[in-house]
């Protein structure tokens, strides 16, 4: 995308005298002094690397947090937002730290809530931007203007974690690659070290932050900046006195490493590119570069396509009734459809159930059945016993009257043999 | 630079971070990028318009130089042309649009005369809107949107007339209008005085609101100084790109049998007071209103009811009929 300079395709006439537009500038700048500003800067790095510290550092001030453990189960993302003033400037700044970067043994994921938290803040943007009714001007932009990406001292080379992460934020953030706790490298290691880290970079293919040169009043600076990344950094908020002035510094039994004395470290760079030089250029890459990336993708996804100029030119809305309508006919398609499977299954449901009542019913009359055969036969049993006790009862009677006349008729004998059967 | 400053949200500051170099970074951006400046005048014709955009600017800006000879026809219904020059001054580069309504108040039977440039308005909302909703967008959106509309208050020292009422509340909702009373030097000082208050008092009376609008007010400064403006308001202005000696100096002024009338005396009138409003004090504000209230207007309509406002097409040949 190239930038037209106002005025392509206008003749330009003299003036005849002082109009006063001059004041243009002036009269923006005031506007946006009385708004306020606002700069979200995103930390990525380790437990340990010195993330806050070096915030700390960088704005003279002692944020508010305590130093996290190294047993978080996942990476979380903490922001913090501050009123910050020097002279008439009004800055909100919001530093956002990676809580347990690197602390798993499972690193995979790592990344992931990182480029979710950065994709929340270009939605929540987005959002806004595509209300009807809308306060784009007092929105207050949570994006991240640049992310300090934190590499771990070793001297060697990248970590493969930085290089996938890197590699995931670098077209959706400003990346400014910093050597975290540099004193812990000999000034000769570190230069290794910075050609060692830039060169996988490139061949990598990670886009990192180049400070722009196109203007002529920053170009030069920016240009020998750029050529010093990754800037080397030690943070403190410590001081210590040398010779008679109280300096930022860390202080070692061989020897003081002072943060802002550029033969030390180059915080200073850090402090002059981030802050001083480019702070409204990184505001402005977020908007015009990584937002609009964002907001493409996203809209491409929804379904939104650019119109041809034959078609109809607002298209936004018609497209999003259409997206409705077609949405709503695909809801009310599946709403059918599943009513249809719910009354099939119901007749289905039904069918069994009569099955069942019938097999039921079988069964009872057979049971029923079965138990009067039962009863029936058991009662002829009934009867045939009776029957039988009866014919015995009766030839039980008889046997005892004809015993009993027996007994009348030679019962002494009977009684004697008795008798003496008993003895 | 370099107080310590205790700021809210648990941090003090102890020496210089540079923050407040962003003042400068954000001036260096916007002088590399230039102004886009659109104006449009409206008033019937004779009123002078071309010649104060001229004097206002400094230049040959207005249509009028742009090869318009002065006997030019009237047009029979309200045209709108618009012409674009590139003025630089102080390192600061603006590209400025003057855009003229010749035929405006000038027929017989005037009904509705202010459509055409209604339309014109909305025409240059919907430009931007369609570029805003586009996937791919551009870096920078070309503004033709109108920041400001000057109306020419014929000087007839009674009351305003009944097409600059409709006018104004018309499109007083859409653009920042200004109104000012043309050709002043045909009114004495106290005439001028009295007109302007029945004007003001006429316009409040109707509820239509001039620039700048009092519900825009950022602040109380904000306010008092707007105050201050509106109570001057409409300012009675006196064009010219003549330039006569006098006093030894040379001014751009009108000669008459009786005097000249200096444009840039604010004794004999009030257009170095236009100026400075319009250019030195509040020509970002004119823009900052236009986008972020007129433009939001329009396009929170245009996207409730698409049927509200015609969906006009590309080649601009559509005549609405709002």
């Amino acid at each position: 995308l190239t930038v037209t300079k106002v005025g392509e395709g206008a003749r330009a006439v003299p003036l005849a005298g002082h109009v006063g537009f001059d004041s243009m500038p002036d009269q923006l700048v005031n506007k946006s002094v009385n708004h306020g500003f606002c700069f979200n800067i995103l930390c990525v790095g380790e437990t340990g690397l010195g993330k806050s510290t070096l915030m700390d550092t960088l704005f003279n001030t002692k944020f508010e947090g305590e130093p996290t453990q190294h047993n978080q189960p996942g990476v979380t993302l903490k922001s913090n937002t501050y009123e910050l003033q020097e002279s008439n400037v009004r800055l909100k700044l919001t530093v956002v730290n990676t809580v347990g970067f690197g602390d798993q043994i499972n690193k995979e994921d790592s990344y992931k809530s990182i480029v979710e938290f950065i994709d929340a803040q270009f939605e929540a943007y987005l959002q806004e931007e595509l209300k009807i009714k809308r306060t784009l001007h007092s929105y207050h932009d949570t994006r991240i203007h640049a992310c300090l990406y934190f590499i771990a001292p070793t001297g060697h080379s990248l970590k493969s974690l930085d290089l996938v992460t890197m590699k995931k934020l670098d077209s959706k953030v400003n990346i400014i690659p910093i050597v975290a706790k540099s004193d812990a490298i000999s000034k000769s290691e570190l230069a290794k070290f910075k050609i060692k880290i830039t060169s996988e970079l490139v061949s990598n293919g990670v886009q990192i932050y180049q400070f722009p040169t196109d203007d002529e009043s920053v170009a030069e600076i920016n240009s020998t900046m750029n050529s010093h990344l990754p800037f080397a950094v030690v943070g403190s908020t410590e001081e210590v006195k040398i010779g008679n002035k109280m300096v930022k510094a860390r202080q070692y039994p061989w020897g003081t490493v002072q943060v802002e004395n550029e033969n030390h470290c180059d915080f200073v760079k850090l402090r002059e590119m981030l802050i001083r030089v480019n702070m409204e250029d990184l505001r402005e890459q977020t908007h015009t570069r990584h937002y609009e990336l964002y907001r493409r993708c996203k809209l491409e996804e929804m379904g939104f396509k650019d119109t041809d100029p034959d078609s109809k030119p607002f298209s936004l809305q018609e497209t999003y009734e259409a997206k409705r309508n077609e949405f709503m006919g695909e809801l009310q398609k599946k709403e059918e459809e599943m009513r249809q499977m719910f009354v099939q299954r119901v007749k289905e449901k039904e069918a069994e159930l009569k099955e069942a009542e019938k097999e039921l019913h079988e069964k009872f009359d057979r049971l029923k059945k079965l138990h009067q055969d039962e009863k029936k036969k058991l009662e002829e049993k009934k009867k045939s016993l009776d029957d039988e006790l009866n014919t015995f009862k009766q030839k039980k009677m008889a046997a005892e009257l004809l015993l009993t006349q027996a007994q009348q008729a030679g019962g002494s004998t009977t009684l004697k043999r008795d008798k003496e059967r008993k003895k | 630079i370099g107080n310590p400053v205790v700021g809210c949200g648990g941090s003090t500051l102890l020496g210089y971070i540079g923050i407040d170099t962003i003042i400068e970074q954000m001036r260096k951006k916007t002088m590399k990028t230039g102004f886009e400046f659109n104006i449009m005048v409206v008033g019937h014709s004779g009123l002078g318009k071309s010649t104060l955009v001229n004097t206002l600017f400094k230049s040959q800006v207005s249509r009028k130089s742009a090869g318009w000879a002065r006997d030019e026809k009237i047009p029979k219904t309200v045209e709108i042309k618009s012409v674009s020059h590139v003025i630089e001054e102080g390192g600061v580069k603006m590209k400025l649009t003057v855009v003229d309504t010749p035929g405006f108040g000038d027929q017989i039977n005037n009904d509705n005369c202010w459509e055409p440039i209604s339309k014109y308005i909305n025409e240059q909302f919907e430009k931007f809107l369609k570029e805003e909703v586009n996937i791919t967008r551009k870096k920078r959106i070309p503004d033709t949107r109108v920041h400001c509309c000057i109306y020419f208050i014929s000087p007839t020292g009674h009351t305003l007339r009944q097409l600059d009422m409709e006018f104004m509340k018309r499109l007083s909702h859409s653009v920042n209008i200004i109104p000012v009373i043309a050709k002043a030097d045909t009114m004495t000082i106290e005439e001028r005085q009295e007109f302007k208050q029945r004007v003001r008092k006429e316009l409040e009376m109707s509820g239509i609101e001039f620039y700048p609008q009092k519900e825009f007010d950022d602040d109380m400064e904000d306010k008092s100084d707007n105050d201050k403006i509106r109570e001057t308001m409409p300012f009675a202005v006196v064009g010219s790109d003549k330039e006569y000696q006098v006093n030894n100096k040379r001014v751009l002024g009108r000669k008459t049998a009786w005097g000249i009338v200096e444009v840039e005396n604010p004794n004999h009138c009030e257009f170095a007071q236009l100026r400075d409003f319009l250019i030195r004090s509040h020509l970002q504000d004119l823009k900052e209103v236009t986008h972020n209230i007129h433009y939001e207007t329009y396009r929170a309509k245009r996207l409730n009811d698409n049927g509200g406002l015609h969906p006009i097409s590309t080649n601009g040949t559509h005549d609405s009929n709002l």
